[in-house]
């Protein structure tokens, strides 16, 4: 069993080139998913790669490196529109899990209740992927392919989120609903981003939803009518109808379908109105 | 190589660059304090400082350490320090297996932020979860996490008194649980269990597998030397060690893999062919069934417990109301953070077994008997116990280790996972239960009848107990002329039920106090003033025909009222904000059967005192309560005494710790052994029982009045046990069986309580916010307020869970993610009335706890939830999907 721990992206790439190798960052998805005392088969770690980790500005926006830990994005200086990312990260898992988790791998774990999912959707986010042949990015919802499922070709390593300049403006806001208080897989969660005109009426809205069905949902067909409405008048227009589709949730053992779309509604009105400055 | 600074001091390890650092600490560097749980990131026990900040060990990857500062529960930091000190004086630790990582989380917090307020702490401690202290103490000592030490012990009376735990100083440190004692070349076993609730097998070439090298053996049922079946009630022990084919339940276990030290244990490709059979899962289909799964159980019907008195049916008819209920509760699971663990190994022909439970001599006995060994062959030295709430009464390792050891003639030992002890281990009783109870006008319950189908799972196990107990206690603690009520433990492919925390009280107590909330309003009669109407008072007789005397429920609820008034006009007026109550009682000790326990105190010529103290001490603090009251009975200061025990070798036995007996029966003993002590002591001095002794090494003094007598131990003679003055005693309390009818005396004392919740539910997504809980108990004497308190907010949090989130689905929520139990963020503050009407049977008048604590709790949820939305829930837990659904429901 190998483990290498290389410096550079490029040695990284060099190592992955053609190899069973899987990638491993915080570790908190890849450990849980093994009862044994070690991790299985050959294994790269990314830990020391400087370029992947932190947040930096980038074409007057941001780009967040995919082995930013939880707690790095909480505690960052960044600007309201990232607040449902930052709320988002207070929720991961407990404080222990904020420390080492990633935004990289809640994003390649790709759970459909993955919390990274909807604020980086309303942000317009981008994930870009470094592989031999260069890099390239592409936005998040095509990332993202299905439950556990990725756009990432196996020789790819996901580098960093970029959240484009116009993603800036506004306010946001994450909301998660679970059975308890910490340490909770979310029944649904939401996220919102508004961006207000002088007279605040909505001059843009964006909305997600996750844990309603086999991926996170950006509300793509029905942020438009939001337009010129109050945070207070839009979120009046949300209704469980409203929602599905795009969403459609399953029945399981933490809650039903009928009552994922009712909570992801109720969700969506109370974000709106959260988002407010 | 990885090289790091560990505690203050360069340290390096040599294992697999991906091995958990959690294994590596433990294992290759002997630092046993950091506890392992869940190996999954969902418990937090496992919670180090790396470079300051908290992290699970088990999630992260030893090479990971490489040229980083990792602090653990072993170091000594001026935040620790403190932090131990406040926990102490909090009473925040009691089993004591979350508290390294509690520590650890709250040490990364005060490091930053030395006076944190309460949301702070919670935040930091969110991730680790407790089962024992409901999370309130340990928030208190966060916030108060300075150097004062903790109290001194009292020189004079000990009981009554707040003293911290005697065994507090290991459990900060970082105590010494089944997993953490590793005997040298060990070899490590694994069992092999079924992955289906019901299916044939048949063994592939285990001759073969068991000569592949790092293998030592294999072990199946034909391996089993005496009798396979073992069981907690003798008549009905019928739960084989390694099962024979068919298994019964998922989770099973059907072979054991003993692995050379340093191999790794992966059964993987074990050899072994399933063949699933149709498995009875359901209750009421198994009760149909035409075969049952043991034969001379017709009908799936392990037992069936009756209580009738007087005429139910025509006071039922007469009655001015009538509600009918029904309500079904789900599969508990008892979740302790420390899964089971122990290890085995020879001295001469002695078989020592060392692991956790909450029954040493039972767990001795029923393991003789399985490896057809005399019972004075087998010595059980019970580990530091890291929660057992019921569940560590029934063998689980015992007879593997114990065999293997046998077998090997070498140390062995074994640690469940936590999936394997979810899924092998006892659960709570599922119940279906429905009934009517009936009342007067004015409001005096007259009839009440009940029938309860309980899912007692694959073997008997507390079946029996639940099946008896369930009956007896189903009436509240309310006078009920007319009852009939019928509890059945019905066998199932299910996981084992077995002892949770109330015997199945707490499934009737929630039937029973949520119909009382109907008929109050029915009357139009406050809640509290119904119950109180009809609290059962001294003289009356319960359903078992049993006059009762010390009858504590009245002053319960009596106080509780100013906090209700107030509490009920806050919610007036406010929507979705309710308030509701519900009461228990609970009899201490087994229903009708012999449990006796002896307690031995003793004297050394160099003048230690010594409590041979074979009472458990699964977190509740027996160690300490019991000492306390031999201290007192004896007249010596409890600071003095050396505690002995548990251990088969060394102590007398004390019984189980169970059925809230302990502070009860082995505190009678310890009364008893003390006053025995004592009078033998001022024989000596022919002294009066006013007389004051003390203890000054080998010179022991009587002092009455003016007259001082002077004993020099070193000039007594000692006895083979070295003690030149010793005294042992036994209590078994007074009961008497119980007829065809259910009448009879079980139980000879029984201790009350009533809780108030007061709560919002949002009214759109049917989420229930706790905000405070009020818990009046009478408990007799308090002997230790401060522990006192410790047992009602760990009671209430088990039965926050019980009430909002658990259910345990097997082979669903076999982990602690799936299957949810309150974090900090889910207990509410907690206000404890500790009430106190003495029972004569009770040592200086004390009365059980332990159980009572939990019963109230998710009746008086229910009932909360009912008056903040009209909401009548009849499935538990009380997901917000189903409160949502049920305030839909009652909407006109
Ligand atoms: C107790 C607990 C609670 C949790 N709670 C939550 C929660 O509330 N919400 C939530 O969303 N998640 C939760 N998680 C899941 C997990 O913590 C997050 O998804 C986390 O962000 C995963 O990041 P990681 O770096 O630890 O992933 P890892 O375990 O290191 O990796 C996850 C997967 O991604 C791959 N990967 C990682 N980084 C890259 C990369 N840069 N390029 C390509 N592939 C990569 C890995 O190969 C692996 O397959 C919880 C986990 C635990 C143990
Ligand atoms: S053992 Fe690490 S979190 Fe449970
Ligand atoms: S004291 Fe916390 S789990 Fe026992």
């Amino acid at each position: 069993m190998s483990y290498a721990r290389p410096q550079t992206l490029t040695e990284a790439i060099r190592l992955l080139a053609g190899s069973q190798i899987r990638l491993l960052a915080g570790g908190t998805d890849l450990y849980p998913a093994t009862q044994s005392a070690a991790l299985s088969g050959p294994i790269l770690d990314l830990a020391d790669i400087a370029e992947l980790n932190g947040i930096t500005p980038w074409n007057g926006g941001l780009r967040i490196g995919a082995t930013t830990s939880w707690s790095t994005i909480a505690e960052a200086p960044l600007p309201p529109a990232l607040r449902a990312l930052q709320q988002a990260a207070l929720q991961v898992g407990g404080r222990q899990i904020q420390n080492a988790g990633t935004i990289g791998g809640n994003l390649c774990n790709a759970s459909p209740a993955a919390d990274g999912v909807p604020p980086l959707l309303v942000l317009d986010a981008r994930v870009e992927l470094a592989g031999p042949l260069g890099r390239r990015d592409l936005p998040l919802a095509a990332f993202l392919t299905g439950p556990r499922r990725t756009a990432r070709a196996p020789d790819e390593i996901v580098t960093a989120i970029f959240i484009p300049e116009q993603s800036l403006a506004g306010h946001s806001s994450f909301l998660k609903l679970g059975a308890r208080a910490y340490l909770v897989i979310s029944i649904a969660m939401v996220a919102a981003r508004l961006t207000l005109a002088a007279d605040g009426r909505i001059a843009r809205a964006a909305l997600a939803v996750g844990a309603c069905g086999p991926v996170a949902t950006r509300l793509a067909a029905l942020e438009p009518a939001l337009t010129g409405l109050t945070p207070a008048q839009a979120a009046q227009s949300i209704t469980p109808e409203t929602l599905s589709p795009p969403l459609a949730p399953i029945d399981d053992i933490r809650a039903t379908a009928a009552y994922r779309l009712e909570s992801a509604a109720e969700l969506l009105r109370r974000a709106l109105l959260d988002c407010a400055p | 190589m990885t090289r790091f600074i560990l505690n203050g001091t360069p340290r390096h390890c040599d294992s697999p660059p991906t091995r958990r650092l959690s294994d590596v600490l433990r294992e290759d560097l002997g630092l046993t304090g950091t506890k392992v749980g869940c190996d999954a990131g969902d418990c937090g026990a496992c919670t180090v400082l790396i470079d300051g900040r908290a992290t699970c060990a088990c999630l992260t990857p030893a090479a990971r350490a490489e040229g980083r500062h990792i602090q653990t529960v072993e170091a000594q930091t001026p935040e620790l320090t403190r932090l131990r000190a406040a926990f102490l004086r909090h009473g925040a630790a009691q089993c004591g297996i979350c508290t390294p990582g509690m520590l650890m989380a709250a040490a990364e917090l005060i490091a930053r932020n030395p006076a944190p307020t309460e949301a702070e702490a919670e935040a930091a401690i969110g991730g680790v979860l407790c089962r024992c202290t409901g999370y309130r103490k340990i928030l208190a000592a966060i916030c108060d996490a300075t150097d004062a030490p903790a109290p001194s012990l009292p020189q004079g009376r000990a009981t009554g008194q707040p003293i911290p735990r005697l065994d507090g100083a290991e459990k900060v440190a970082g105590d010494l649980f089944g997993a953490d004692v590793l005997p040298e070349n060990a070899c490590v076993l694994k069992a092999i269990r079924s992955p289906h609730p019901h299916a044939a097998f048949t063994f592939g070439d285990l001759a073969a597998y068991a000569a592949r090298p790092g293998i030592a053996a294999v072990f199946t049922a034909a391996d089993i030397p005496g009798r396979n079946a073992f069981g907690v009630i003798p008549p009905f022990a019928d739960q084989p060690a390694l099962a024979e084919s068919p298994a019964r339940f998922r989770g099973e276990a059907v072979a054991l893999v003993a692995f050379a030290p340093g191999h790794d244990p992966a059964t993987d490709d074990f050899p072994i062919t399933w063949q699933p059979l149709p498995a009875l899962t359901d209750p009421d289909a198994a009760l149909q069934a035409a075969h049952p799964l043991h034969p001379g159980r017709p009908d799936n019907i392990l037992v069936q417990g009756l209580v009738r008195k007087g005429d139910s049916a025509t006071a039922m008819d007469r009655a001015a109301h009538v509600v009918s209920a029904e309500i079904t509760t789900a599969f508990v699971e008892h979740a302790y953070i420390e899964p089971e663990a122990g290890a085995a190994w020879l001295e001469g022909e002695t078989l020592c077994i060392r692991a956790c439970t909450q029954a040493p001599v039972m767990d001795r006995d029923e393991t003789a008997a399985i490896l057809a060994l005399p019972p004075d062959r087998i010595r059980i030295l019970p580990s530091a116990v890291g929660g057992g709430f019921g569940s560590k009464l029934d063998l689980s390792l015992q007879p593997l280790l114990g065999l293997a050891a046998l077998r090997l003639r070498r140390p062995v030992r074994m640690v469940y996972s936590r999936a394997e002890s979810m899924a092998s281990t006892t659960k709570r009783h599922p119940a279906r239960m429905r009934g009517r109870i009936g009342c007067d006008a004015q409001g005096i319950v007259t009839a009440l009848e009940f029938d309860g189908t309980f899912d007692t799972g694959a073997y008997a196990s507390w079946g029996p107990t639940v099946a008896n107990r369930v009956p007896v206690h189903v009436t509240g603690p309310y006078h009920t002329p007319h009852v009939t009520a019928i509890a059945r433990a019905v066998h199932t492919h299910n996981p084992v039920s077995g002892a949770f925390r109330g015997f199945g009280v707490p499934q009737a107590a929630i039937w029973q106090e949520t119909a009382y909330d109907r008929l109050a309003d029915r009357l139009g009669l406050d809640r509290l003033e119904f119950r109180l109407r009809n609290a059962l008072r001294d003289g009356q007789s319960s359903a078992t025909g049993q006059v009762l005397q010390a009858t504590g429920i009245a002053p319960c609820l009596t106080a509780l009222r100013p906090h209700w008034r107030r509490a009920l006009a806050e919610a007036s007026g406010q929507p979705g904000r309710g308030v509701g109550l519900a009461s228990c009682w609970y009899g201490c000790g087994n229903t009708s059967l012999p449990n006796p326990s002896t307690i031995r105190i003793g004297i050394t010529a160099r003048g230690e005192l010594v409590l041979h103290q074979g009472a458990t001490d699964i977190g509740q603090g027996s160690n300490t309560v019991i000492a306390q009251i031999a201290a007192d009975a004896l007249g010596l200061p409890v600071g003095q005494i050396r505690l002995i025990g548990p251990d088969t070798a060394l102590t007398p036995d004390a019984g189980k710790t169970s059925a809230s007996r302990q502070t009860f029966v082995t505190g009678r003993a310890a009364l008893a052994a003390g006053a025995e002590l004592r009078a033998a002591i001022l024989r000596r001095a022919n002294a009066s029982d006013a007389a004051r002794l003390s203890l000054d090494g080998p010179l022991l003094a009587v002092t009455e009045g003016a007259t001082r007598h002077e004993i020099a131990l070193a000039g007594l003679p000692p006895d083979d046990m070295g003690y030149v003055l010793m005294a042992e005693a036994s209590y078994d309390p007074p009961t008497a069986p119980l007829d065809e009818n259910g009448q009879g005396r079980p139980y000879a004392l029984y201790g009350y309580g009533a809780q108030m919740v007061e709560l919002s539910v949002d009214p759109a997504l049917g989420t229930v916010r706790l905000h405070r809980i009020t818990a009046a108990h009478d408990l007799g004497l308090a002997i230790n307020p401060l522990l006192a308190t410790g047992q009602i907010e760990g009671g209430i949090a088990q039965g926050i869970g019980l009430a909002l989130m658990e259910e345990y689905l097997p082979g669903r929520t076999e982990n602690l993610h799936d299957y949810l139990i309150p974090t900090a963020g889910d207990v509410p503050p907690i206000t404890s009335l500790l009430i106190e009407v003495p029972d004569p049977e009770g040592p200086f008048g004390a009365k059980g706890l332990g159980e009572h604590v939990l019963i109230p709790t998710a009746p008086a949820i229910l009932n909360a939830i009912r008056h903040a939305t009209g909401a009548e829930i009849t499935q538990l837990p009380a997901l917000p999907h189903r409160i949502l659904a049920a305030m839909r429901a009652a909407r006109p």
